[in-house]
C-alpha cells in the first residue's frame, strides 16, 4: 500500500512541487491550504506523514503541532516542519513542539524526498 | 418728501452698512486690516450707548427737565475717566475667561452656575424690552414727522405697521450679520465696523443740526445764551436727589447694559484700546450733548406749542424747509436706533442660546454623547432669540401705546439692568461673594424693579388697576408700588432705584456672608478678583489622563467645526512636542479647550460637557487643597520655574517617545529580517524545486511547460519585491528623479479609482466625491502622486469590511496647499497602531497575507515627503481616514538644497 503524506501549505506553487516530488517517489499526497481544517482532515485520512508549513493563515503550524501531540491518537505521527524563515529560533520552537524533522525552504529535492522516506521507515521499524 | 423715497433711503443705508460689515469681515479674515481693531473703531463702537434716546430724546428731555438730561452722559463720563481701572479689570477678566456676555461673566464667577446665567439673561431680556421699544418708537415717530409735514401728499401708514416693519427689518439684518458664524471669541468685526460708521453718521447729523440752529436760525453763541436765559429752561432747579441718583444710575447702566458689555468687553480686540477710549468716549458724549440745549430752546421758541420736543431735531429743519438737513437728521436717528437694536439683540441672543437653550438641550438629550451638529443648533437658537427679542420690543411698543417720552422709557431699562451691578462688582472685587448672595440680590432687585417701575410703566389700568397705585394691593397701604413702606412723595424713578438697589445690595451682602462658597466659586473668585496678580496660575485644573482625547476631538468638532477643531488639536499636540492630532489630555490642554468651547457655548455648558467626558462633575479633594493653599501656589509658580518645568516635561516626553519608538523599531527590524527572509525564500522554494525537476530531464513536455511558467511567475514576484525595496530606498535617500508637470487632480483621482478597482473586484464600493472641489491643477509628479492615491484606495478596498463599504474623498484648498482626505467606513486603525502604520513591513496582523509585504504606506510616506507634502492618519472620523497634504505648485525637489 502506498505511503500517504498529508501536506499543509498555503503557497500553491510549493504544494505543487512537493506533490510532484512525492507522487513520483510513490507516495499518495493530499494537501490543505489552511490550518483551520487540519485536525478534522487528519482524523479522516490517518496519513503516514504530516508535512506542515510554519506560517499558515488561520492557525500557525506550531499551534497545529502542539494540539496534535497532546492527542494520544497522533502522538506518534511523524511530522516534518517546513519554514521559509530559516532562523535557529524557529527550529528550536518546532522541535519543542514535537516536530520530528525541520526542513528550511528552499530545499534540495533529493534531500526532501530522502527525509520523507526516512521519517516513515524509521517510524515503521519502531512500530 | 415722498414716503417711498424715505423708505428707499433707509434701505440704501442698510445696504451700505451691510456692505461695510461684509468688507470689514473679509479684510479681517485676510488679516489685512489691523485698523479694524484700532482704538478709534473701538471708541466709536462704544457710542452705541447713544441710542435714539440720545439723538431725539435728549432734546426732549432738556425741553422738559432742563439740564437733567446731562446726567445720562455724566455717569458714563465718570466711569470712563474715574473708574477706568474697573473697566480694565472687566476687560482683562473677560478675555482671560473667554466671557461671551454679562450673564456668562456672572455665571462663570459664581461657580459656573447656570441658574445665575438664566436669571441674568431673563433680567437682561426684560430690561431691554422697553429700550428696544423706545428705538422702534423713535423710528416710527420720525417717519410720522415726515408724514405730518403733509405737503407731499402722502399719509402716514398705520404707526403700528411701521413699527412692525422696522422691527422685522432689523431682525433680518441682525440675523444675517450677527449669526452667520459661530466664532470662538464671539467677536463680530463686521458688525462693529458698521456700528462705528453709524456712530460717525449720528454725530455728524446731530452736529449739523446744532450748527444750523446756532448759526443760521440764531445769531451765534451769544444770541443763543440770551435765548436760553429768556426761556423756561433758565428757571430749572437742580433736585439733588434726582441729579445724583440719575448720575449713579447711568454710571451703573454703562457697566451693566448687555450691549455695552458686548462692545466694551466681548468685542475688545486689544486691552490697550481702553486707554484711548477712556478720554475719547467722554469727548464723544460731550460732542453729542453740546447742542442739545440750544436745539431745545430754539425749538421751544420757534415751533408751535404742543409740538413733541422729542422730535425737534427733525422738525426744526423741516419747518424751515431744509429737507436735506432733515434727511440727514433722520438718518442720524435711524443710525442711533439700528445700531443699538443690532448689538443689543446679538448680545441677548448669545445669552439666551448659551444659558437657556444649550443647558436645556444638554439635559434633555437622551445619551451623553454629543450627537448632531451643535453649531447649527446654537445658530438657530440665536436666530430665533433675535427675532424673539425684537418681537418683545414690538409688543411692548404696541402695549404701552407708544406715547411716553423717550427718556422715561429708557430710564426704566436703566434701573432694570442696574440690578446686576452689585453681583458684578462683587464678582470682581469681593472674594467672599457667593452664588447664594448673587442669586438673592438679583431676584429681589429684579422683583422690586418689576413691581415698582416696569409694570406701572404700562400706566394706570395697564397692568395694575388705578386703585393699586392709590391704596396698594388688597388695600395694603405700605405696598403701594410707588410708595413702598409708606415712603411717599418720592420721585417714582428714584423711589424704584432706591428700594430695588438697596434691598438688592443688602440681600447680596447678607446672602454672601451667611453662605459658604463652593470650591469652584472659590477658585473662580480667586481668578476674577486677583486677575492681575495670578497671571500664571490656572485656577481649576483638570486631572490628566481621565479622558480620551479622541472623545474630546469629537466633541470639539461638533461645536467648533471640523477644521478649526483639528487645527486647535494639532497646535496643542505640537506645543506638547508630539506629532499628529491627539495631544495628551493634560490639565493645561483641558483648560485651554474648555475656554475655547466656552467661547462658542458659554462657560457653564463648556464646563459641563468636558466634566462629563472627563468623568468628573465635582471638584476633588485635590482641588480643595489647591484652593486652600492658594497663597503658596502663587509664590510657587514663578514664571521661570514654570517655563523650565514645561520644557523638562516636553523633553522627557520626547525622550520617552523616542525610546518607545526605538524599542518598537528594533522589534520591527527583527520582524523585518524574518519577513524579508520569508518573502524571498518562498518564491525561491518553488523556483529551486522545479528547476531541479526540469534539470533531471525526464518530465513530459506539457508538464515541463507548466513548471517553467511557475518558475517564471515566481521570478517576477521576486523582482517586484526587490523593486519595492529599491523604490523605498531611493525615496528615503532623496535621490529620486521627480517628473514635475501640471496635472488635473480630478484625473489623478479617477486614475487611482480605476487602478484600485482590481483589488477585491467582487465588492461593490460606494465612492463619494465632490467633483467641483477636485477641479484643481497641481504642479507635481503625477505618477508618484497617483501611486499614493492608488495605495490608499486599495487599502480601503482591502481592509474596509463594512456591509456597505463606502469611501469619501474630500478635497480642500488652503492657500498654497491642497488637502485630500480619504475616509472609509471600516473599522479604522486602533490608536496604538496609528503611529507605526507608516513604518516598513508594518502589517497590522501577521496572518493577513492579503497584501504585499507591508511596504505600501511606507512608500506613500516617502513619496509625499519627496513631493513636499505629508500623509497622516486622521483620528475620529468614523473609519480609516488618511489626509494627504501637498503644495499646489511644487517648483523644485524639496530635498534639492539638502542634497
Amino acid at each position: 500500500m502506498a505511503r500517504h503524506a498529508m501536506l499543509i501549505e498555503d503557497e500553491p506553487h510549493i504544494t505543487e512541487a512537493i506533490r510532484f516530488l512525492l507522487t513520483r517517489d510513490g507516495w499518495q499526497v493530499s494537501a490543505l491550504a489552511d490550518g483551520l481544517e487540519a485536525e478534522a482532515a487528519l482524523r479522516a485520512a490517518r496519513p503516514d506523514l504530516l508535512i506542515l508549513d510554519l506560517m499558515l493563515p488561520g492557525r500557525s503550524g506550531l499551534e497545529i503541532l502542539s494540539a496534535l501531540r497532546a492527542d494520544p491518537g497522533f502522538a506518534g505521527l511523524p511530522v516534518m516542519m517546513l519554514t521559509a524563515k530559516g532562523q535557529g529560533r524557529d527550529r528550536e520552537a518546532a522541535e519543542r513542539a514535537g516536530a520530528n524533522l525541520f526542513m528550511a525552504k528552499p530545499f534540495a529535492n533529493a534531500e526532501f524526498v530522502a527525509a520523507a522516506r526516512s521519517l516513515v521507515s524509521v517510524e515503521g521499524q519502531r512500530a | 418728501m415722498p414716503f417711498n423715497l424715505l423708505v428707499l433711503a433707509c434701505l440704501c443705508y442698510a445696504v451700505l452698512l451691510f456692505a461695510i460689515a461684509f468688507v470689514a469681515e473679509r479684510n479681517m479674515q485676510a488679516g489685512a486690516a489691523r485698523w479694524l481693531r484700532s482704538p478709534l473703531v473701538y471708541t466709536l463702537s462704544l457710542s452705541i450707548y447713544c441710542t435714539a434716546w440720545t439723538f431725539y430724546g435728549a432734546v426732549g428731555y432738556a425741553a422738559r427737565s432742563g439740564l437733567e438730561f446731562a446726567t445720562i452722559y455724566l455717569g458714563p463720563t465718570l466711569v470712563f475717566v474715574g473708574w477706568w481701572w474697573v473697566l480694565r479689570k472687566m476687560v482683562r477678566i473677560g478675555r482671560r475667561q473667554r466671557v461671551t456676555s454679562i450673564a456668562d461673566m456672572i455665571s462663570s464667577r459664581y461657580g459656573k452656575s447656570n441658574l445665575l446665567g438664566v436669571i441674568v439673561t431673563l433680567i437682561s431680556v426684560v430690561a431691554a424690552t422697553p429700550y428696544i421699544a423706545l428705538q422702534l418708537q423713535s423710528v416710527t415717530l420720525s417717519f410720522g414727522v415726515f408724514a405730518a409735514a403733509g405737503t407731499y401728499g402722502w399719509a402716514m401708514p398705520d404707526t403700528n405697521a411701521t413699527a412692525l416693519w422696522v422691527a422685522a427689518g432689523l431682525a433680518l439684518f441682525t440675523i444675517l450679520f450677527g449669526t452667520r458664524n459661530l466664532d470662538a471669541n464671539e467677536q463680530h468685526t463686521g458688525i462693529v465696523t458698521a456700528i462705528a460708521v453709524e456712530a460717525v453718521v449720528k454725530l455728524v447729523a446731530l452736529l449739523a443740526v446744532g450748527i444750523y440752529v446756532v448759526w443760521v436760525l440764531a445769531d451765534g453763541p451769544v444770541d443763543i445764551f440770551e435765548r436760553i436765559n429768556a426761556s423756561a429752561l433758565a428757571d430749572w432747579q437742580l433736585i439733588p436727589s434726582r441729579w445724583s441718583g440719575l448720575i449713579a444710575l447711568s454710571a451703573a447702566a454703562v457697566l451693566c447694559l448687555p450691549r455695552m458689555f458686548q462692545v466694551l468687553v466681548v468685542e475688545c480686540g486689544d486691552e490697550r484700546n481702553l486707554a484711548t477710549a477712556s478720554w475719547a468716549f467722554p469727548l464723544y458724549l460731550a460732542a453729542m450733548s453740546v447742542f442739545v440745549v440750544p436745539i431745545a430752546v430754539v425749538g421751544l421758541q420757534m415751533l408751535p406749542a404742543g409740538a413733541n420736543p422729542d422730535l425737534f431735531v427733525l422738525t426744526l429743519p423741516l419747518s424751515q424747509g431744509q429737507g436735506g438737513l432733515a434727511m440727514l437728521a433722520f438718518l442720524g436717528g435711524f443710525s442711533s436706533a439700528t445700531s443699538m437694536v443690532i448689538v443689543a439683540s446679538i448680545a441677548l441672543s448669545t445669552m439666551v442660546s448659551n444659558h437657556i437653550v444649550m443647558p436645556l438641550w444638554l439635559s434633555l438629550r437622551p445619551t451623553r454623547e454629543v450627537t448632531g451638529d451643535v453649531r447649527r443648533l446654537v445658530l438657530h437658537a440665536r436666530r430665533f432669540s433675535i427675532a424673539g427679542v425684537l418681537g418683545l420690543g414690538y409688543l411692548y411698543y404696541s402695549l404701552s401705546g407708544g406715547s411716553a417720552a423717550l427718556a422715561a422709557i429708557g430710564l426704566i431699562s436703566f434701573v432694570g439692568v442696574a440690578q446686576m451691578l452689585p453681583a458684578m462688582l462683587g464678582a470682581i472685587f469681593w472674594r467672599g461673594a457667593t452664588r447664594v448672595g448673587a442669586t438673592a440680590g438679583l431676584c429681589i432687585g429684579f422683583a422690586i424693579w418689576a413691581y415698582t417701575l416696569f409694570l406701572p410703566s404700562f400706566g394706570p389700568g395697564g397692568v395694575y388697576p388705578l386703585s393699586m397705585f392709590m391704596e396698594g394691593p388688597f388695600g395694603i397701604g405700605w405696598l403701594r408700588p410707588q410708595a413702598l413702606f409708606g415712603v411717599a412723595g418720592m420721585d417714582p424713578l428714584i423711589h424704584a432705584l432706591f428700594w430695588s438697589l438697596s434691598l438688592n445690595t443688602a440681600a447680596f451682602a447678607i446672602g454672601s456672608l451667611v453662605s459658604f462658597p463652593t470650591p469652584v466659586e472659590r477658585v473662580q473668585g480667586l481668578a476674577f478678583v486677583n486677575v492681575f496678580d495670578t497671571e500664571r496660575t490656572e485656577p481649576l485644573a483638570w486631572e490628566a489622563g481621565q479622558v480620551e482625547t479622541e472623545e474630546l476631538l469629537k466633541l470639539a468638532q461638533r461645536i467648533l467645526g471640523d477644521e478649526p477643531a483639528l487645527t486647535f488639536f494639532e497646535e496643542a499636540a505640537s506645543a506638547q512636542g508630539t506629532e499628529g492630532y491627539l495631544p495628551d489630555p493634560t490639565p493645561e490642554f483641558l483648560d485651554a479647550l474648555e475656554r475655547k468651547l466656552a467661547g462658542a457655548v458659554g462657560a457653564a455648558a463648556a464646563h459641563a460637557m468636558i466634566a462629563e467626558l472627563a468623568g468628573r462633575a465635582r471638584v476633588t479633594v485635590a482641588d480643595l487643597m489647591r484652593v486652600a493653599d492658594e497663597t503658596a501656589q502663587i509664590m510657587e509658580y514663578s514664571g521661570r520655574l514654570e517655563a523650565q518645568r514645561a520644557e523638562m516635561e516636553r523633553t522627557a516626553r520626547q525622550l520617552r517617545e523616542a525610546n518607545e519608538k526605538l524599542t518598537q523599531l528594533s522589534i520591527q527590524k527583527d520582524a523585518f529580517l524574518s519577513q524579508i527572509s520569508h518573502e524571498l525564500r518562498t518564491p525561491m522554494t518553488s523556483i529551486r524545486a522545479f528547476s531541479e525537476i526540469l534539470m533531471e530531464g525526464d518530465v513530459p513536455p506539457e508538464v515541463a511547460g507548466g513548471q517553467a511558467r511557475i518558475i517564471h511567475d515566481e521570478a517576477i514576484r521576486l523582482t517586484r519585491l526587490l523593486d519595492d525595496l529599491l523604490d523605498l530606498s531611493v525615496l528615503e535617500n532623496g535621490t529620486v528623479q521627480l517628473d514635475l508637470r501640471l496635472a488635473s487632480l480630478n484625473e489623478l483621482i479617477d486614475r487611482a479609482l480605476r487602478a484600485a478597482a482590481q483589488v477585491r473586484p467582487d465588492r461593490v464600493f460606494m465612492v463619494w466625491r465632490d467633483l467641483p472641489s477636485e477641479a484643481l491643477f497641481l504642479r507635481t509628479d503625477p505618477d508618484r502622486l497617483s501611486q499614493v492615491f492608488i495605495n490608499l484606495v486599495s487599502n480601503s478596498r482591502k481592509y474596509c469590511d463594512a456591509a456597505k463599504p463606502e469611501l469619501r474623498i474630500n478635497v480642500k484648498q488652503r492657500g498654497a496647499r491642497v488637502i485630500v482626505d480619504f475616509i472609509d467606513n471600516g473599522p479604522g486603525i486602533p490608536k496604538d497602531k496609528q503611529q507605526i502604520i507608516f513604518e516598513k513591513f508594518a502589517r497590522l496582523s501577521d496572518q493577513t497575507r492579503a497584501g504585499g509585504a507591508g511596504l505600501g504606506l511606507a512608500i506613500c510616506r516617502e513619496i509625499m515627503a519627496n513631493l513636499g507634502g505629508t500623509i497622516a492618519y486622521l483620528p475620529a472620523q468614523g473609519g480609516a481616514a488618511f489626509r494627504v497634504t501637498l503644495p499646489l505648485r511644487l517648483e523644485k525637489h524639496p530635498f534639492a538644497d539638502a542634497a
